[in-house]
Formats: structure tokens, sequence, C-alpha cells
């Protein structure tokens, strides 16, 4: 490959941490920072103890318990004994292996891919893994973040390295003025309707155009978080001011002679003028509206106001029958609208939208409301330093007021896999990132919103439209 | 060290439906254990069994009619939750092998790094397996990873699979071994990528 070759920022940060490209092989890719939590690691430790080996740079790793985690008495011993040992065995092997964790009780614990950012730990131009798909999410600071699976936690746990293809690229670009009511999470969840929930698969996104520009760091973090939902392997986004004014002073950061030098190498990560994606794609931001999702994939998305579509109206015939299984679990009717169905649960949470700048906007929402008789919410802030800065802000008042439940932070109802579960059969609007079958519980049936339309249906008990929010 | 892969002949068990998330392959409420083993009793869990345990009878892991050690899958099978438990699942049920049209990322790279070989098929031939299976389910199929072929009764189809991922499948390799090999290259690249 010849140097002059003009490249994205994608493949400058790739390039840049390939420690080996031998014929026949992929690239030994060189992993700047680990992050790791309770379900996906034990089995990794597991192999680097029956081969006897270290991890290699424990500086460069960091655990937290985030979803397993109880969200109420967080002080008292995890009541359900599998999930206790979970969190047990990930204390036994951080101590061991001599990694930092950051335990329930710390002031630094939380959701994963929301502390990372928070402390300073991601910066721009790194490569990032974590045995959780929603690594994505770092990419808004313009890095290389992906998920991976548990062997692969256990090769770069032993190695800092893992053996990577490299993806193609896809260009998606959004310009214009986002209208009313509309936020980034609307955005994201327009982008996968368009393009299904494997238009990305084998791609590695980058997010331009000014309307992604004009967004804070909070909200590009809720874009890259949903790139898996369309397959992508990540999504990033080029850093600029914003990121480096998110980035000041934080913990881990970089601080004062190094942070301005670390800056001056961090706007060097651009995209070369005539660089080439393999895909582009160009959306209007005008067209985007408040989204509602109506299956149980983030594809089956529409406008809040929209109609299901018809069988018929489908693209694809082979699709015809995942499409009906799929309405058949939501118990909703082909061509029928949401807006004004009854819901029963509304969960503010999870990496996608458990930043302060979410709670800030459902209390702006909310102050001086109550919730409506038919439904239960939940507030589970993303990490300690959330929920301290929520208090801090006089929101948990607010909160209450409402009669919405502030709880400790944690994955909570984005999964299920502590007692946060939504009822079979139930209807929850939530800000996580997931609609699958029974994700918020065994025959739970989730739509996916922007945290300002759960603030709203929260408030009147059914699917609303915020533009028409009062 | 993994178990073998080299070739395999079984029948196969269909089962078509399209986006089919690692989710459903394996609840999260299964993912506390700590050990790699045992996930196979809980794939599939909420289609296999009712919220009273009870098994439901018309999904095809419950349904007699199919069996072998194939799964064929509708496309964009393993979207989703990057859980390698998924794959564990799979490989503790008995598959060998997954037949789709179209494979989830992270999923792909699971299943390769446990001996569960994941077979990309185009959407036709993956509609004219599933039609033979669903008429004749004793259908033999035959997997040949030396040679690429995918044989249902008499249709052979070649599939494409990365040479040095084929490499570690046939031989029981882990990526582990040879990044451990660059143990010293590594080092050198840590000290100076700050
Ligand atoms: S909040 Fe949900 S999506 Fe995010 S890391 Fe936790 S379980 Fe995964």
């Amino acid at each position: 490959m010849s140097e002059k070759k003009p490249r994205t920022i994608f493949e400058k940060i790739w390039d840049s941490h390939v420690v080996k490209r031998a014929e026949g092989y992929p690239d030994a890719l060189f992993i700047d920072r680990h992050f790791i939590h309770e379900v996906t690691s034990p089995q990794a430790f597991d192999g680097l103890k029956k081969r006897g080996i270290k991890v290699f740079n424990t500086l460069r790793t960091t655990a937290t318990a985030d979803h397993n985690v109880p969200t109420k008495d967080q002080h008292l011993p995890i009541k359900e004994a599998l999930s206790r040992h979970q969190v047990e065995t990930l204390r036994t092997n951080c101590k061991e292996f001599g990694v930092e964790l950051y335990d329930l009780g710390h002031l630094y614990q939380g959701i994963v891919h929301i502390i990372g950012p928070e402390l300073g730990l991601t910066l721009p131009g790194m490569t990032i893994v974590c045995g959780d798909s929603h690594t994505s999410t770092h990419g808004a600071f313009g890095n290389i973040a992906f998920g991976i699976g548990t062997s692969e936690v256990e090769q770069v746990l032993a190695t800092q390295c893992i053996l990577q293809y490299r993806p193609k690229t896809m260009k998606i670009e959004i310009n214009g003025q986002i209208g009313k009511g509309v936020v980034s999470k609307d955005i994201i969840l327009y982008i996968i309707s368009k393009i299904s929930a494997s238009g990305a698969t084998g791609f590695f996104v980058e997010y331009a155009g000014d309307t992604i520009r004009n967004l804070s760091m909070e909200a590009r973090m809720t874009i890259c978080n949903m790139s898996i939902e369309m397959g992508a392997r990540g999504g990033l986004i080029a850093p600029d001011e914003t990121t480096f004014n998110y980035i000041k002073g934080r913990k881990f950061a970089p601080q004062e002679v190094e942070f301005e030098k670390k800056v001056a190498e961090w706007r060097k990560l651009v995209t070369d003028d005539d660089a080439v994606y393999d895909v582009e794609l160009k959306y209007d931001a005008a067209d985007i509206a408040p989204m509602i999702t109506y299956g149980t994939n983030p594809g089956m998305g529409m406008k809040v106001t929209d109609y299901i579509p018809t069988v018929e109206e489908l693209k694809e015939i082979s699709e015809q029958g995942s499409f009906k299984k799929s309405l058949e679990y939501m118990g909703l009717e082909p061509g029928s609208q949401l807006l004004g169905k009854s819901i029963d649960y509304v969960f503010i949470g999870s990496c996608t939208n458990a930043r302060i700048e979410d709670l800030r906007l459902v209390a702006k929402m909310v102050k001086g409301k109550k919730k409506a008789n038919n439904v239960e919410v939940w507030v589970v802030p993303g990490s300690k330093q959330v929920e301290a800065q929520a208090i801090q802000e006089g929101l948990d008042k607010v909160f209450e007021a409402a009669g919405f439940e502030l709880r400790s932070p944690g994955c909570s109802a984005c999964l299920g896999m502590n007692e946060d579960k939504v009822p079979a059969g139930k209807y929850c609007i939530s800000t996580s990132n997931r609609n699958f079958e029974g994700r918020q519980g065994p025959k739970s049936r989730t739509f996916l919103a922007s945290p300002l339309s759960a603030a709203a249906a929260a408030i009147t008990g059914k699917v609303t439209d915020v533009r028409e929010f009062k | 060290m993994k178990d073998k892969f080299i070739t395999l002949r079984s029948t196969a068990v269909p089962l078509p439906n399209e986006n089919i998330d690692t989710d459903q392959i394996i609840p999260a409420r299964f993912l506390k254990a700590t050990t790699r083993e045992g996930f196979g009793d809980n794939l599939f869990r909420d289609w296999r069994y009712d919220t009273e345990n009870n098994p439901v009878t018309d999904f095809v892991l419950n349904d007699p009619t199919y069996s072998g050690r194939i799964l064929v899958a509708g496309k964009n099978f393993g979207c989703g939750s990057s859980r390698e438990h998924a794959a564990w699942a799979i490989y503790d049920f008995g598959f060998r092998v997954v037949v789709s049209s179209f494979f989830a990322d992270i999923f792909k790279n699971n299943a390769l790094n446990n001996g569960l070989l994941p077979i990309v098929v185009s959407d036709n031939f993956l509609k004219q397996m599933i039609q033979a299976i669903k008429e004749n389910p004793s259908t033999e199929i035959m997997v040949d990873l030396e040679n690429q072929i995918l044989q249902v009764g008499s249709v052979r189809e070649t599939f494409e699979i990365n040479a040095y991922k084929k490499t570690c499948l046939m031989n029981g390799y882990d990526d582990i071994d040879y990044l451990l090999s660059l143990n010293k290259e590594i080092r050198e690249f840590d000290a100076v990528h700050s």
C-alpha cells in the first residue's frame, strides 16, 4: 500500500495499530483499552489460568460490574445466588490478575460504556474492545471500538491484541436541522429503519454531516451505541472541539500540557478528502421525526405517527413469515397505528440513554407533572457519577414528585438479567437499544424510543407524539 | 486446542426464521454461569419451553421428525448481543454446523472460535435446502470443509471460508496460539504506543 493513498479516519487508526500483518493471517491489531464486565469475562480468565499466563497489561484493562447487579439496595449482598457468584468471580479474578475493578458501591461503577467516556478512559484515535456489542458507543470520540466474544476477551487479556480482518467502510452523512421533538435516538432509529437490522453487517460506519457535528458528545454516543443494531462492527465520529471539551479535565484523560499535545494529534484524525468508502449513504435531517419501534428487531421502526406496515407492503417476500411472527409476539395488527396505545412500563436507562443529559431531558419534560396511573416508571442512571450528578441537580426530587422511581446504576431492564423484568405480555417504552423477544423479561414487549418520547408516555400512559405533548 | 473439523455427514434441523438474535439463542438470564459447559439445555429456551416450562410441541427442536448436527437457519443469524454463550449453547446442544444465507459478524467469529462451522449459502440455495429437509427429514447433508463443499441429497454447492479460519478449524488451532507467538513484537509496540 502506498503512503499517499487517501485514507478514512478508520483506516488511519486501524493501520497505526497493526502489530503484524502476515500473509494468510488476519491483522494482529493492538488494543489500547480493554473494558471487561462480569458476564463475558469469567471463562476468559479461566483460559488464562489454564495456560498459566498473566494479563498482558493491566493498565490497559478496566473492569466494572453492571449487567447482573440489582438496582435497589446495592449495598447489600446480591440476593440471587448465580448473579452474586458471577460478580464475586469478577472480584476474585480482578484481584488475582491485578485488574482495576469499579465494583458495586464504588464511585466510578456503572454501565461499562458509560463509565469509559465519563472517566476519560475513552479517547480519540484509540482501539477499544469489550466483550459486549455496544462497545460501539465509544466510537463517538473518534476511535475504533467494537464488541467481541469471550474467546477474544481471552486473547486481549493474554496478548493485548486481537486477530481481525479489517471490515469494509461505510459513511452515513446526515445534514440539516432536526425538527421539534427529535433527538439523537430518533436519528439512529430512523437510520436503522431505513437500512435494516443487517444493513451494515461487515462494515465499520463513520457518521458525518452537519447534523452530527451539531450534536453533543452524549447525543453522539447514543448514535454510535446503536451501530451494532444495523449489524455494523462499530461506528465512529471524527473528533472535534466538542470532543476535546468533553474530555478535558476528566479523571484519567491526559492533563494540561499532555492534553494539549494530544489534542494536536487528535486534530489530525480526519478523513482525507479523496478517501473512498465502500458505501456512502446520505439522509436529510428534516425527514426525521420522533421514532418508535413496533417489532422485535430495531430495524422495525417508524415515525410515531405512522402505521405499521402490512404484510403486502414488505419489500422482500421472504420476510413475511418472520414479520407475522414478530407482530403476533407484540400483540399488534399490521396496518395499525401505535399512537395512543396504552402502555404498562417505562424504562429510562441503558448505555444508549442513561447519561446525565438524558436524565435532564426527562426531568425537564416531567417537572410538575405526574405519571399516569397505569404505568410503572423506572429511571436507572448509567453510572454512580450520573446518579450523584442527578441528585446534586435535584432531578431525583423531580422524578419522585412525578412518581418515577430513581434506582441505582446498572444495565437493569435493558436485558433483564437482574430482577428488573417487564412481566409477560406487558408493553414497555424503553430508551434502551433492543426490542428482541424477551429482551426485557420472558414474553415482554418493547417499544424503543427516545428519552423524550418515553417521558411523555410516562405522563400520558400511552404512546405519545412528543410534538403534541404539553 | 479445539475439536478438529474435517467432514460431517448428518441430517439437519430447519429453523427458517430471519434475524434470529443471540437473545433468542440463549436468553440473558441463562448467562450467569462462569464455565463454558451446559448452555445447550437452555438453547432457544423461550421458543422451546412456555412460561410454565412445558415443551412447546411445534417448535422444531421439540419435534422428533428433525434431528442432526446441522442447523439450517434464516438470514441474519446471530445478530444482537456479542455473547459467545450463543455459540457455546449451539455447540453444546450437539450442532457442529450452522447454515444460513447471512450471519452477523460477531456471531460468526464466536462460532469459528469454538469449532462451530458457519456456512453461508445463497438465499436461493437456503430456500431449496429448507424445502428438501422439510419434504424429507432424513435427507443426508454432507459437509466437506477441506474442499468447501456442502452437499444436500444430490445437489452440491461450494462455500467460501477464510483460508486462515479454515486451517484453524481443521487443525483445532486457536487464534491465541498465533498471538502468543508475537509476544516480543507486541511488547515493543506497547512500549512506544502510549
Ligand atoms: S445497558 Fe444494555 S446494551 Fe448496554 S451494556 Fe448493559 S445490557 Fe448491554
